[in-house]
């Protein structure tokens, strides 16, 4: 038995310690938007977030993530109050990126993660952290141009959490 | 057949065997037992009024399209919807699509041969249709999404011939219910309005009424100036859920009690079983039974991660054959060796003449000669091959991703013996198509598993291994030239063998202005499975056509482009399309050291794309900086979406000419996975700029014509910066630094 947190919800798992996340995400927890691409993580159509970090779950045995937190494509529009979607997914819409779509979870899951640790990525970082996602429909450019989207919409609306540091000086700078 | 029109057809009723189709497109009104039962079962709700069989009109005057094409990325469940809410003077915001059920009155096949193109199939088509996709004898049943034609086909008679019917019945109905002359009632955004008396009422007010009338025979349509929607970007209808993991493909199937099966087929094309060693997996955990699919083995399980597991453990031994030898180099030299004897023999195939091509030739002392080769592809859809099968109460469900629907539901009934009523097939969105999702190879397994488990749903996919090994490919091909110069360097004769042919039929067919031609072909069969891949026979003969025509230019010692646009001069059209992506690269612009253009034509599918290629060798490995791509398909119902469609033609395009090759040993594919059959992926993506020429030609399609060009624009860029001819794809074949030698 595994326990995992998913979309902020205790799962308790009972499958073969060996059993890749994909499948417990997909067959047991009936989570369909993660999708199934290669099975030897080259794809990326099975990215989701374990504790925050882009994972290929095609790969990761279920057992070696126990009792950690895992997000799905299901699961991030709750990280952006107010809204259905996520500002990412809303800037997917806006460029009009998906075509098959069968990739765009897993795209949509390692662009989150990139937007949440670096909010105004480079050409080069967005290459760098999306280059492991495969889209057979070759929407790269849309892609990209969602993403710098999505990161304009960060910079418009939250200047000031993005003016703030993290560590314990925010305080006193916002004070001074 | 004769000369055959709109009017004859409906009053024919039954013309083309199907019959139903009669009232499929026409306006042909439809209601629950109303002339056309099985058409009306589709009406399930007893307030829905069908106007005619592609549009409903709900109570809420919101309006329902229901378009018999698959949707598997090229955005035609929005494309077609629009095309009818135009004609019908719909209010977009209120129009949404389903789609059709596999059912006969949605066969295609009919509207393609008998009603849009009365009396006369164009070749491509009719490959298309019969010769590629499915048999003759099972054509009557084809419910095809390929050939880049759901808009130009379905949409541009079908489509909107529906939508206008549906106006005019809506308006004759309101004029009998108002009495009023039907000629100054006004349709717009689902309302109807009678200025005069300034009354003013929604669609669904007359819908019954529309019901009970006689649709038009020939209703109006619409000319370019008064379109509303059509030609407009217009947000797609099947992005919302693809970006919050709603959407339901193959893979995402789950029905209660559903097992889960991973199979393997033989390794080398048309070998079969000899004997299964299933003692192993039949111990594994949760493995419920092994089944021998004749062509390879099945594992089904509780889980589908069990199946994987024991299908590891499950030996087989298949029969062997000659195919069991062959390599990628024996089977070039068998290309080799056939073409030769062909001409050798005077056995060679006519594909088109004009003139005295050899004559020419064998007087010419300015002779170019140049063979290329490309290997085979497979299609690498995101989605990898799935299908989920439940054989219950002497009836097939069956659920996948499927290009034809219909077709599959015929192929699955003469393969198993059904009749198709007992075939019901429930198609979803396609994780990618490209032609592989026309074959019914894996939902004939889906069955046969199922079968082996009666009455329990099984969901069979395939692992991405078995999807690279077990497609159905775009075939390696040979193509070998010789052309004519005169003292000024144009082309005066041009010979072309090839091997070999399948569709469309003037793939290799050339543009350009050579009074004597002599294109023939050459068959060389071997044992690996053929299947249309995005723009079928284009995808090599634009290679081959458009890197030949770069050698003349080179060997006239005049500008490629230049070259290419006086050879078009009675061709304006093509000319245009040619200069605009000219224009837009800037042609012959100073670019840095080892950077390089290369440009291409090649029309296909009824439209025309030129594209200009900015090339960057300054690593030795080439990088495609940017592409420019003119395109002219006569009007683009949908432009962003047509732009997505060149974008996405490009870049799978990109990934063929660069890396894409499968290889052949002892008989089996070598390739296995994304690692050695490499994807272009964003890091190495180009910017790509589009520009489209709305020339009021006939319609083209939007799908395949933007991949074809881009193989011969990247390796005449690579020659313009390194003077090294790539003749033999994909490039990444070539070591070093390309210097020349």
């Amino acid at each position: 038995m595994v326990e995992l947190i998913v979309n902020d919800v205790l799962q308790k798992i009972d499958v073969e310690p060996d059993t890749p996340l994909l499948w417990v995400v997909r067959d047991e927890l009936k989570l369909m938007g993660t999708k199934f691409g290669c099975g030897i993580a080259q794809c990326g159509a099975c990215t989701l977030h374990v504790d925050g970090v882009p994972t290929r779950s095609c790969v990761t045995p279920v057992s070696s993530v126990a009792g950690k937190t895992i997000t799905t494509i299901e699961g991030i529009a709750d990280s952006t109050a107010g809204s259905e979607l996520h500002s990412v997914q809303q800037a997917w819409i806006d460029q009009q990126v998906p075509q098959c779509g069968y990739c765009q979870s897993g795209q949509i899951m390692s662009a989150v993660a990139l937007l949440e640790r670096n909010p105004t990525p480079s050409d080069s970082e967005i290459d760098a952290a999306m280059s492991g996602n495969i889209c057979r429909c070759g929407m790269y450019g849309r892609i990209k141009a969602a993403i710098k989207s999505a990161s304009d919409q960060v910079q418009m609306y939250q200047p000031e959490a993005m003016a703030v540091p993290i560590d314990s000086g925010a305080e006193e700078n916002s004070n001074g | 057949m004769g000369k055959w029109t709109r009017r004859a057809f409906i009053a024919s009723g039954t013309l083309v065997g199907g019959g139903l189709l009669v009232g499929v497109g026409v306006g042909v009104a439809i209601r629950p037992g109303h002339r056309t039962p099985e058409l009306a079962k589709i009406v399930e709700a007893t307030d829905e009024v069908l106007v005619n069989a592609w549009v409903k009109i709900l109570p809420d005057n919101s309006i329902r399209v229901i378009v018999p094409h698959s949707e598997m990325g090229q955005g035609v469940h929005t494309a077609l919807p629009m095309m009818l809410a135009d004609e019908m003077d719909a209010d977009w915001s209120t129009v949404s699509m389903e789609q059709a059920p596999a059912h006969q009155a949605y066969a295609t096949f009919h509207l393609a041969r008998h009603f849009i193109l009365p009396g006369k199939v164009p070749g491509m088509v009719e490959d298309t249709l019969t010769g590629v996709f499915l048999k003759v004898s099972e054509s009557m049943s084809l419910q095809i999404t390929g050939g880049s034609y759901s808009v130009r086909s379905t949409g541009q008679l079908g489509m909107r011939t529906a939508g206008a019917a549906a106006r005019e019945l809506l308006i004759n109905a309101a004029a009998e219910e108002w009495q009023v002359p039907a000629s100054e009632i006004r349709a717009a955004n689902s309302y109807l309005h009678h200025e005069a008396s300034k009354r003013s009422e929604p669609f669904a007010a007359f819908a019954k009424v529309a019901a009970s009338l006689k649709g038009p025979e020939q209703p109006t349509l619409k000319t370019p100036d008064q379109f509303k929607i059509m030609g407009q970007s217009v947000q797609r209808l099947d992005i919302p859920p693809k970006v919050d993991g709603s959407a339901v493909f193959g893979t995402d199937i789950d029905l209660p009690g559903m097992k889960y099966a991973a199979v393997k087929a033989a390794p080398v094309f048309g070998s079969t079983v000899v004997s299964i060693d299933s003692a192993a997996a039949e111990k594994m955990k949760g493995v419920i039974k092994i089944v021998n699919l004749d062509t390879g083995v099945g594992v089904i399980a509780d889980s589908y991660w069990q199946a994987r597991k024991a299908l590891q453990s499950v030996l087989v031994t298949y029969t062997t054959s000659e195919a069991n030898k062959l390599s990628t180099a024996g089977m070039f030299e068998q290309f080799e060796q056939d073409m030769d004897a062909a001409v050798a023999n005077g056995e060679e195939q006519e594909d088109f003449a004009k003139g005295d091509a050899r004559g020419t030739l064998a007087q010419s002392d300015n002779i170019v000669e140049a063979e290329y080769r490309v290997p085979f592809l497979a299609h690498a859809t995101m989605e990898p091959m799935n299908c989920t099968a439940w054989v219950h109460d002497g009836q097939v469900e069956l659920w996948a991703g499927l290009q034809n629907p219909l077709g599959t539901r015929d192929f699955i009934a003469n393969k198993f013996g059904y009749e198709t009523d007992k075939v019901n097939i429930h198609n979803v969105y396609l994780g990618g198509g490209f032609g592989r999702r026309a074959r019914p190879d894996y939902p004939q397994q889906g069955v046969q598993l199922a079968n082996a488990l009666l009455g329990v749903p099984v969901k069979m996919i395939w692992s991405r291994e078995e999807d690279v090994q077990q497609d159905h490919y775009r075939q390696a091909v040979m193509s070998r030239f010789k052309a004519a110069l005169d003292e000024s360097g144009t082309p005066i004769s041009w010979e072309n063998q090839f091997v070999d042919k399948h569709e469309p039929v003037e793939a290799p067919y050339i543009p350009y202005a050579i009074d004597n031609q002599f294109i023939h072909y050459t068959s060389s069969p071997t044992h690996v499975p053929f299947g249309a891949w995005r723009s079928v026979d284009h995808t090599h003969h634009a290679f081959f056509t458009e890197s030949f025509i770069d050698e003349l230019a080179v060997a006239a010692g005049k500008d490629p482009y230049h070259y290419r646009r006086e050879l078009l001069a009675k061709e304006p059209r093509i000319r245009k399309v040619l200069d605009t992506a000219a224009k837009m690269a800037g042609w012959g612009k100073a670019m840095p050291a080892r950077w390089g253009q290369g440009i291409a034509l090649h029309s296909s599918f009824n439209t025309i794309v030129a594209q200009v290629v900015d090339i960057d060798m300054t690593s030795g490995t080439p990088r495609v900086d940017k592409v420019f791509c003119a395109a002219d398909a006569g009007f683009v119902v949908t432009p962003d979406g047509f732009i997505a469609q060149m974008e996405s033609g490009i870049v799978f395009g990109l990934t063929a000419v660069l890396y894409g090759e499968i290889t052949l040993e002892k008989g089996a594919v070598v390739e296995s996975n994304f690692h050695n059959y490499k994807m272009v992926r964003m890091d190495n993506s180009p910017d790509i700029e589009v520009e489209i020429i709305n020339s009021g030609e006939s319609l083209g399609g939007g799908g395949e014509p933007g991949t074809p060009p881009i193989a011969p624009a990247v390796t005449n860029a690579i020659f313009a910066v390194t003077g090294k001819r790539i003749r033999d794809l994909p490039v990444s074949k070539y070591d070093g630094t390309y210097e020349i030698s």
